[in-house]
């Protein structure tokens, strides 16, 4: 008999939200034959009765004090073992957090079974899970099915809703004990310094690479992004020029955004740049290259030199108010 | 003191590769390589590297040992490490690594790392840039028993103890260690040197170990997937690019100010 783990986060003493963004996934599974739908959660009996009316039919919580304060993958491997073992769990969801992007594989390697991470679709083929997710920096999509007996995934935040709370859904909670010895201590943990708008959290960003020509034209695109009370972002080719710092570069091997509106000057769109932003829900490319892979991939383009387009654009934006 | 560390590198396709000569051959589900564009050694292994060799400069001694699993190397690719400052390559080549999945990339790398002896850190880069799954290197540290910490930004080595920052969305977190232990970094922990001209001359001196799966002592069924491929395509953009042309390149910014007031985007 197959059965699906959630395995739920606290945030704040609380469920974490994509815990039932999980619990979404893991029902619709369910109905499409997967089996029971259990979730286990660090913490007590009152913070799992939650889980049900997120849409769990058996939920497990792991009462250790220690992962409550201090979760780390060591100390919830043995819990969340006997889980499966019990349940006789065959999927196994998991949230793409910082905690859980270390768990899933650690879990799967304890198991020796395989894990798909930063899945964006999930399928059952005869009882059996097919995944989809992005790789070559969302370049292209992967198709994948397990061969190993427990298939576990990993799923980013907020790319599902959670099922609307249903209040006549309730349930035995069953209480798990064990916690493993951690072999990483948490010593702290360090806020950003709030120094303008961080590049993650922008409703808008500015960003501008190698075809800008010159380090002195980020300038303008500060100018800009401060506007429109942005951000402003920068290519790997450009931050490796050192035209911009690295820590505010966009892509693979930077950071991730999704603003509401992102701007790439003289950025012609490779791999590497779009995997950090093509998740923007409106882009805009100010590029001399209409064939570029940027232009292709935008709502609006300017085919002309940024030099002369964005001071008319400042200006423009200015007068509008 | 001194201090030895393996850094795991991978070969990847070059990420900055043009998306227009990006393609796929379905039939076998893998990535056509792009004549004329060389593969690279992925962004945070380089990372991984640097790291590495300023761990050793402040330890004032140890050694840099880079370890690669792979089908096809490209020694002038594979070389950069040796070339910015590491003491030694091995080289696990065999045709049995071209499509190794996580389970088997982990068996490889472990086996050559018990084979190498000794060693106090282990580095990876946080992820590659072909198959984005950052898992290899939390299979490693589970398989070879040894604490894992990813995501460093800084990393502090102590007499026996390692403490590291971990980047977060919202700053970083603070995590220690005692060693052996497993870092992974990102491109946070400081760019890449450049090779000197001194670095090229002495990794032009230097020739990677080259090792199959069977001087590791590593069998066939001992590589069987846990996880499979079952397609691998370009996904059709849905972008619907409108172009702004205006009187002269002036007009045209103007123009688009009007367009994103329109539409409601500012």
């Amino acid at each position: 008999m197959s059965a699906i783990l959630v395995i739920g986060e606290l945030n704040e003493g609380v469920v974490a939200s994509h815990t039932f963004e999980l619990l979404a996934a893991a029902r619709s599974l369910s109905d499409a034959g997967g089996g029971d739908v259990h979730a286990l959660v660090p913490g007590d009996s009152s913070v799992g009765q939650s889980l049900f009316g997120g849409g769990a039919d058996a939920v497990h919580v792991a009462t250790n004090q220690l992962l409550q304060t201090e979760l780390t993958v060591d100390a919830f491997l043995p819990p969340v073992l006997n889980v499966i073992e019990n349940t006789g769990a065959d999927i196994v969801l998991i949230a793409q957090t910082a905690f859980g992007r270390d768990f899933g594989p650690a879990l799967a390697f304890n198991l020796k079974a395989a894990v798909a991470m930063e899945c964006t679709g999930l399928t059952l083929d005869g009882g059996r899970l097919q995944a989809t997710r992005a790789c070559y920096g969302g370049s292209a999509r992967a198709e994948v099915k397990w061969g190993s007996s427990v298939q576990i995934v990993t799923i980013k935040p907020k790319t599902l809703d959670a099922l609307a709370t249903d209040d006549s859904r309730s349930g035995e909670v069953t209480e798990v004990s064990e916690v493993g010895e951690a072999r990483v201590k948490i010593l702290g943990t360090e806020k950003a310094e709030a120094t303008g708008i961080r590049l993650e959290d922008a409703e808008v960003v500015v960003s501008g690479g190698r075809g800008l020509g010159e380090p002195e034209a980020f300038g303008i695109l500060e100018e800009l992004g401060n506007l429109l009370n942005g951000a402003t972002g920068a290519s790997r080719a450009a931050c490796d020029l050192g035209w911009y710092p690295p820590s505010q570069q966009v892509g693979l091997t930077g950071k991730t955004v999704t603003p509401n509106l992102y701007i790439a000057v003289a950025i012609s769109g490779a791999s590497q740049h779009m995997a950090g932003m093509s998740g923007s829900k409106n882009i805009v490319a100010i590029n001399r290259d209409e064939d570029s892979n940027m232009v292709q991939s935008s709502r609006f383009a300017v085919i002309e030199d940024y030099k002369k387009v964005i001071p008319a654009l400042i200006e423009e934006i200015k007068n509008l108010g | 003191m001194s201090i030895n560390i393996i850094v795991c590198a991978k070969q990847v396709m070059d990420p900055e590769t043009p998306s227009s000569a990006f393609s796929v051959d379905s039939d076998i589900k893998q990535v056509t390589p792009v004549q004329g564009i060389p593969p690279v050694v992925n962004g945070f292994c380089e990372n991984a590297v640097e790291a590495a060799l300023q761990i050793r400069e402040a330890a004032g001694g140890g050694t840099v040992t880079v370890l690669s699993v792979g089908n096809e190397f490209v020694m002038d690719v594979m070389k950069k490490p040796l070339s910015m400052g590491a003491d030694s390559m091995i080289l696990i080549q065999d045709q049995l690594c071209e499509n190794l999945d996580a389970l088997g990339t982990v068996n490889v790398l472990s086996a050559a790392i018990t084979r190498a002896g000794e060693f106090d850190l282990i580095l990876c880069g946080q992820q590659a840039s072909d198959w984005d799954n950052a898992h290899v290197p939390l299979g490693l540290s589970e398989t070879l028993g040894i604490p894992c910490l990813t995501e460093a930004k800084n990393i502090e080595i102590g007499d026996d103890s390692v403490t590291v920052n971990s980047s977060r969305t919202d700053g970083y977190e603070v995590f220690e260690a005692n060693l052996p232990a497993l870092i992974t970094v990102n491109n946070e922990i400081g760019e890449p040197r450049y090779p000197t001209l001194r670095g090229i001359m002495q990794a032009s001196r230097k020739t990677p170990e080259i090792l199959s799966l069977s001087d590791l002592g590593l069998s066939e069924d001992q590589m069987a997937p846990a996880m499979a491929l079952s397609d691998l395509y370009i996904p059709v953009s849905e972008a619907q690019c409108e172009i702004i042309e205006g009187e002269d390149d002036a007009d045209s910014g103007r123009l688009l100010a009007l367009k994103l007031r329109e539409a409601k985007i500012i």
